[in-house]
């Protein structure tokens, strides 16, 4: 077997991205000298408060928002769970009809914490999408012809890096749904949007640190006022009572100086990682049979997803590790194994298909060298996978 | 590449051949997705391979192979049982699915062998066959569940494990400090839960009742369904008829059962169907051993054709059951009882 290089092509920056050097910088002093407990009255918590605060002040500039209206999570997924379970229980408890409304390309955070209201009388209403990934949006005008408490649409999809038009579904919510609550996963968008300005027309946003250089296990919800959630985590009222739980201060102050970080730099990154990404597309695109998922004109610039056919995914990415190439498909199990997407379901995709759907995400830390590693691996190894899977399904 | 169950025996596998130098990759093959008792495909086991595979510095990937688990083993499983046989679903995994997909992916992948944590052995000749021998370990011998193996795969494949008894497999993954050391065996079919093969079958091909017979052909009672019943079984017959009374046979077109006395099981032929052998097929004048069950006894016996001609009556084999064939401690060939 080839063995793996020292420095593996990292094209997985989807699931993850290395932390800035700039955010480990400004969060060391939190696991040595500033440790304290922003809850405290004396010097020390005072000081801790302070980061906690100015991170806030931080977090809300860069998403648009009043300091206030920050909640500082444990990630990502809990950010969608607080958003989606919390204020469709408090639009409920408002009057508004037991329904909620999520598009059929969520994140499992949203769909199955949607999925969790269903024992107390709510009703999931799924939105489909086009080939394309885009949300139907006539679909969503027939979701919304009676009232509902909340609706949740992502941003950027994790899979295939579709941009959903926001401001149009705000538009269609406000105008048939009044009082329903608008939320957005936009895990996937911060390297490649203004958050601040693409999300504006939602009530609550999510984000998730970990996705844009900053660290794992902490992320944010925005919740605009006039927006009620009920928290999910319940004790010493931290979070104006909406997350209980010492705060993670030095992973807040890390979001936060990530955000910063990646919203000065966007313009610059994306150029970069988009001029990355389509020289490895047009590279790949010379391999027949890549068929290039959904509508690619309307991605974010670090994702490109295809099906490679005749080519199950599970052993081209075993083969890309073992030739230092790291790639995904879409999800996983808990036990690590490949799922059929339920993304390029929606998208109309074949189960047999969305086996051979593979996606590269690249992003800030992406190199050429990344590319030329990619280009120089895929397509001898795509042939020799080819035939192999061809005499196996002949020979069986 | 080792194929990873996340028990102790294959993790031992891939310790034995990382220490021996050996570029290591293991993989995990997700099965079942539904519940089980086993549970040889549940996410715990699957931690537990990556765990070891972590411990011992080799890569571990796992496949989805649910869908085609669920058409090779479990399918046939439903329908051997629905016509009346008596499955062995370990032996028709190992043939499609270790031995059959796993290893075409493990060349396709470019690796030179795919390692198993099964008791047997395999040893090349000076002639250059392969054979395929019982393991060191005669009470954890798995060279049963192994027919159907040939040539073509022989060579390729490594039974690490099957050299050292059980309790030296043991020893070595607590001296290597393995997780998996002391995990207890797995035992039954690994996609059936709470051991209820009957509901699982049921459950799927619906009940086929309908009348108990004697040999004579009399009715003697009725029974809820053939899925129940199993050619040489005892217990569960719901019949009182006086003397101690055996399944002789079941009809699933008819979905009669008929029972009869001990001696009406007594056969000294066992046709088969499917006979393949490791490479040569033994000469008809050759005496071979007949084993019938995982562990059980071996009867002398010739082959001549595609029937066993047994020295001895030996009690009737359930049809579709798995018939080895032994020369000695060499697993040669077999088939499914007709």
């Amino acid at each position: 077997m080839p063995s793996s290089a020292p420095v593996p092509a990292y094209l997985d920056h989807a699931a993850t991205t290395p932390v800035r050097p700039e955010v480990r910088a400004a969060m060391e002093p939190f696991l040595t000298e500033s440790f304290g407990n922003p809850s405290g009255i004396h010097s020390v918590a005072r000081r801790a408060k302070t980061a906690l605060e100015e991170a806030r002040e931080e977090i809300a500039a860069a998403l648009g928002c009043r300091p206030g209206e920050v909640v500082v999570t444990g990630g990502g997924s809990e950010a969608d769970n607080l958003a989606v379970i919390g204020a469709a229980r408090m639009a409920a408890r408002g009057g508004l009809p037991r329904r909620v409304v999520v598009s059929a390309v969520e994140h499992k955070a949203v769909s199955e914490a949607a999925h969790r209201l269903e024992p107390e009388g709510f009703s999931v209403r799924v939105v489909g999408v086009g080939a394309d990934g885009i949300l139907d949006l006539d679909d969503l005008a027939a979701a919304l012809a009676e009232p509902v408490a909340l609706v949740s649409v992502m941003l950027v999809n994790n899979e295939v890096g579709t941009i959903q038009p926001l401001e149009e579904i705000a538009g269609i919510v406000r105008s048939r749904a009044p009082g329903a609550r608008l939320h957005t996963d936009a895990v996937q968008a911060v390297q490649w949007l203004d958050v601040a300005a693409a999300a504006a027309p939602a009530d609550l946003v999510s984000v998730s640190g970990h996705k844009f250089g900053g660290p794992k296990g902490v992320g944010a919800l925005v919740v605009r006022a006039g927006t009620e959630v009920e928290p999910q985590l319940v004790g010493g009222g931290q979070e104006r009572g909406l997350r209980s739980g010492t705060v993670d201060v030095g992973a807040a102050v890390g979001l936060a100086t990530a955000l910063a970080v990646t919203a000065a730099r966007r313009a610059e990154e994306v150029a970069l990682i988009a001029a990355l990404r389509d020289r490895f597309a047009t590279g790949l695109a010379a391999v027949p049979g890549v068929v290039p998922t959904g509508d690619r004109s309307r991605v974010v610039a670090g994702n490109h997803h295809v099906r490679i056919e005749g080519v199950p995914a599970e052993l081209l990415l075993l083969a890309l590790d073992q030739d230092g190439v790291c790639a995904a498909a879409g999800s996983s199990c808990a036990s690590g194994a490949l799922e059929p997407s339920p993304v390029l379901a929606a998208m109309g995709m074949s189960r047999d298909a969305a086996r051979e759907a593979v996606r590269f995400s690249f992003g800030y830390a992406s190199t050429d060298a990344d590319v030329d590693r990619a280009l120089a691996v895929l397509p001898p190894l795509i042939a020799r996978l080819r035939g192999g899977e061809a005499r196996t399904a002949a020979g069986a | 590449m080792v194929a990873m169950s996340g028990g102790v025996d294959s993790s031992v596998a891939a310790a034995l051949l990382a220490e021996a130098g050996h570029d290591v990759t293991g993989v995990t093959l997700r099965l079942w997705g539904g519940v089980s008792d086993s549970g040889c495909c549940s996410v715990g086991d699957v931690e537990d391979a990556r765990r070891v595979a972590a411990q011992l510095g080799v890569p571990h990937y796992v496949f989805d192979e649910a869908d085609e688990f669920t058409a090779r083993v479990v399918d046939p499983y439903v329908r051997a049982y629905d016509a009346g046989a008596t499955p062995n679903p370990c032996v028709a995994c190992n043939r499609e699915m270790k031995f059959g997909r796993l290893l075409d992916r493990a060349r396709l992948l470019g690796f030179d062998a795919l390692a198993t944590g099964h008791h047997a052995r395999v040893r090349r000749g000076d002639d250059g066959v392969v054979r395929l021998l019982r393991a060191v370990d005669p009470g954890k011998d798995q060279s049963y569940v192994l027919v159907g193996l040939t040539q073509r795969e022989l060579g390729d494949l490594r039974f690490p494990v099957g050299e050292l008894t059980k309790a030296e497999v043991r020893a070595r993954a607590t001296a290597i400090g393995l997780r998996t050391a002391d995990k207890p065996e797995s035992m039954d079919v690994c996609f059936v839960a709470r051991r209820d093969r009957v509901g699982f079958v049921e459950a799927r091909m619906g009940a086929r009742p309908g009348a108990v017979v004697d040999v004579a052909g009399r009715e003697v009672g009725r029974h809820d369904g053939i899925a129940r019943f199993t050619v040489g079984q005892r217990r569960g017959l719901g019949v009182a008829v006086g003397e101690r009374q055996y399944v002789v046979d079941v009809d699933a077109r008819s979905h009669v059962v008929t029972v009869g006395p001990p001696e009406a099981l007594l056969r000294r032929e066992i046709a088969l169907d499917d006979v393949g052998f490791t490479h040569d097929r033994p000469a008809p004048d050759r005496l071979l051993g007949v084993q019938v069950r995982a562990h059980g006894s071996v009867t002398p016996a010739f082959l001549d054709g595609d029937v066993v001609r047994c020295l001895e009556p030996v009690a009737r084999v359930a049809p579709g059951q798995v018939v080895a064939l032994y020369d000695g401690p060499e697993l040669v060939g077999g088939g499914f009882a007709r």
